[in-house]
């Protein structure tokens, strides 16, 4: 019964953010601040993050690779499509759930427990559209700016792996990079990431939202921000993954 | 004029407030008054309509209109005339004093900024704040926090303003200046203002209209005169329930 009421005061707080906003410009200096503050700070983890592990994609690959009679470009294709399909677009999203995910979970919790969202809705605002929409689409719109970029500095990572340690000549490796690709697993990709980016910023504003309490609530709001989201990102990939590759 | 008739609040089959019926009028300063837990705050959230009345007779009435009967969409017309100061303040922490109190305005008007900065300064001052512009919320006392509060309250100049416990948290000396300063603001302004408060000072000082609420149900109304030779035993226990105030009377 909780499960469908929890469903059932999710839907309607999205029927709320996903109006027309009061005021056009108000909206835009909310999603720029948004942009700030849930993509480009994220940059710098996500940059190192993937740059180690497409080092580490190319030396596992390699490690697990001595059969002469497999081609050296073998590398460059596994680090390319592991990037690609699964660790830029999930593993990053679920990255971005715990660091983004808590941030807007606390942030909007924080400012119902300290009455500033029923300050909203009594100078008739619609604080769901003025909190929640902002996130949804700062978040959509730059996650996959965020997974493009995590795809080439993975792939710049393995390069590097590469170079470095000899595992395999570096032209063989670019030429893994440019074997059999399928640009539909882009495409793939950035679904899967918008459809994430929704789940990560809908989920933790909807978590934030309906505190009720103090600051021990707000904090086990965050939690549960990033726990929900992180499972229906899991959830939702293996949907995607069985519905686009199949 | 605000007119609360016959509401009731239940939560969870639990009744918290019980046919309240009341006028706040025009003008003054309505003060309702109660112990804590009495149902203080609730009968004004259900005022604001922040929260909503059990189903049956009750009705809120703001200036003849039903507010209570409106769909959530035309309330936000009514709301646009109210001013709430919330107990903490509830002002935005990642704003400065400035954009607290602009944010009305930039959401309802198509003013120029310097309009705007001039409407601001306008206001900080009727508050007595000035050169707190550029603070943040987390860099001023609480007083200057109820203040900017005021403030944004009566950018738009509201005909209603709602105030939740003004002076809880205050030195005795800033309570009784922003409880002056609301009152002030209400003759100036010509606003119905209704105070939710339990510091009998603010009863004494500006206590034009009050209402005493006891476990949910309204048991007095009068002014601060009046009260001082009440015969109504739960309200003699509220009011001189202190030994300095027995001796005041």
């Amino acid at each position: 019964m909780k499960f469908l009421k929890d469903v059932g005061e999710f839907v309607s707080l999205m029927l709320q953010a996903f109006r027309r906003p009061d005021k056009g410009k108000v909206f835009r200096r909310q999603l720029m601040m948004d942009f700030q503050a849930l993509g480009t700070n994220s940059i710098g983890i996500v940059a190192i993050i993937s740059l180690f592990t497409g080092a580490i994609i190319a030396i596992q690959t390699s490690y697990n690779m001595d059969n002469p009679f497999l081609s050296d470009n073998l590398i460059g294709f596994s680090v390319r499509q592991m990037m690609i399909l699964e660790f830029s677009p999930t593993i990053i999203s679920l990255i971005l759930a715990g660091k983004v995910g808590s941030s807007i979970a606390s942030e909007i919790g924080t400012m119902r427990v300290t009455e500033q969202i029923d300050a909203l809705k009594v100078m008739g605002i619609n604080p769901a559209n003025y909190l929640i929409l902002p996130k949804i689409t700062a978040s959509m719109i730059y996650n996959p700016v965020l997974i493009i970029f995590s795809i080439f500095l993975g792939l710049a990572g393995g390069w590097a792996a590469c170079y470095v340690t000899g595992l395999v000549p570096i032209p063989a490796y670019v030429e893994g990079l440019r074997s059999w690709f399928e640009p539909f697993s882009v495409t793939y990709a950035l679904i899967k990431t918008v459809v994430f980016a929704f789940i990560i910023a809908a989920v933790s504003g909807y978590k934030g939202y309906t505190v009720k309490g103090g600051s021990v609530e707000v904090g086990r709001a965050s939690t549960q921000a990033v726990v929900t989201s992180s499972m229906l990102i899991i959830l939702f990939d293996l949907i995607l993954t069985q519905m686009l590759l199949s | 004029m605000i007119e609360v008739k016959n509401i009731s609040k239940s939560f969870d089959g639990q009744k918290v407030l019980s046919n309240i019926s009341t006028v706040f009028e025009k003008g003054k300063t309505n003060l309702i008054i109660g112990q804590s837990g009495s149902g203080k705050t609730v009968l004004m959230k259900c005022c604001i309509g922040l929260l909503d009345i059990d189903e049956g007779e009750g009705k809120i009435v703001f200036d003849g209109n039903c507010f209570s009967d409106l769909p959530e969409k035309k309330k936000r017309v009514t709301r646009k005339e109210m001013g709430v100061l919330f107990q903490g303040g509830a002002l935005f922490d990642s704003f400065t004093v400035e954009e607290n109190v602009m944010f009305p305005l930039n959401m309802f008007t198509k003013m120029s900024l310097e309009e705007k900065r001039d409407k601001v300064n306008s206001v900080l001052t009727h508050v007595n704040l000035v050169n707190a512009n550029n603070k943040f919320p987390a860099e001023i006392s609480g007083g200057m926090v109820k203040r900017v509060a005021i403030a944004r309250a009566i950018a738009l100049n509201p005909k209603y303003l709602f105030c939740d416990e003004p002076n809880s948290g205050l030195d005795p000396k800033t309570a009784e200046l922003i409880d002056v300063l609301i009152s002030e603001l209400t003759e100036e302004f010509k606003m119905t203002t209704v105070i939710n408060t339990h510091d009998i000072n603010s009863v004494l000082q500006i206590g034009q209209k009050i209402s005493y609420i006891h476990e949910g149900e309204l048991w007095w109304e009068g002014d601060k005169d009046e009260i001082m030779h009440t015969e109504n035993k739960e309200l003699n226990e509220f009011v001189f329930a202190t030994e300095l105030t027995r001796r005041a009377k």
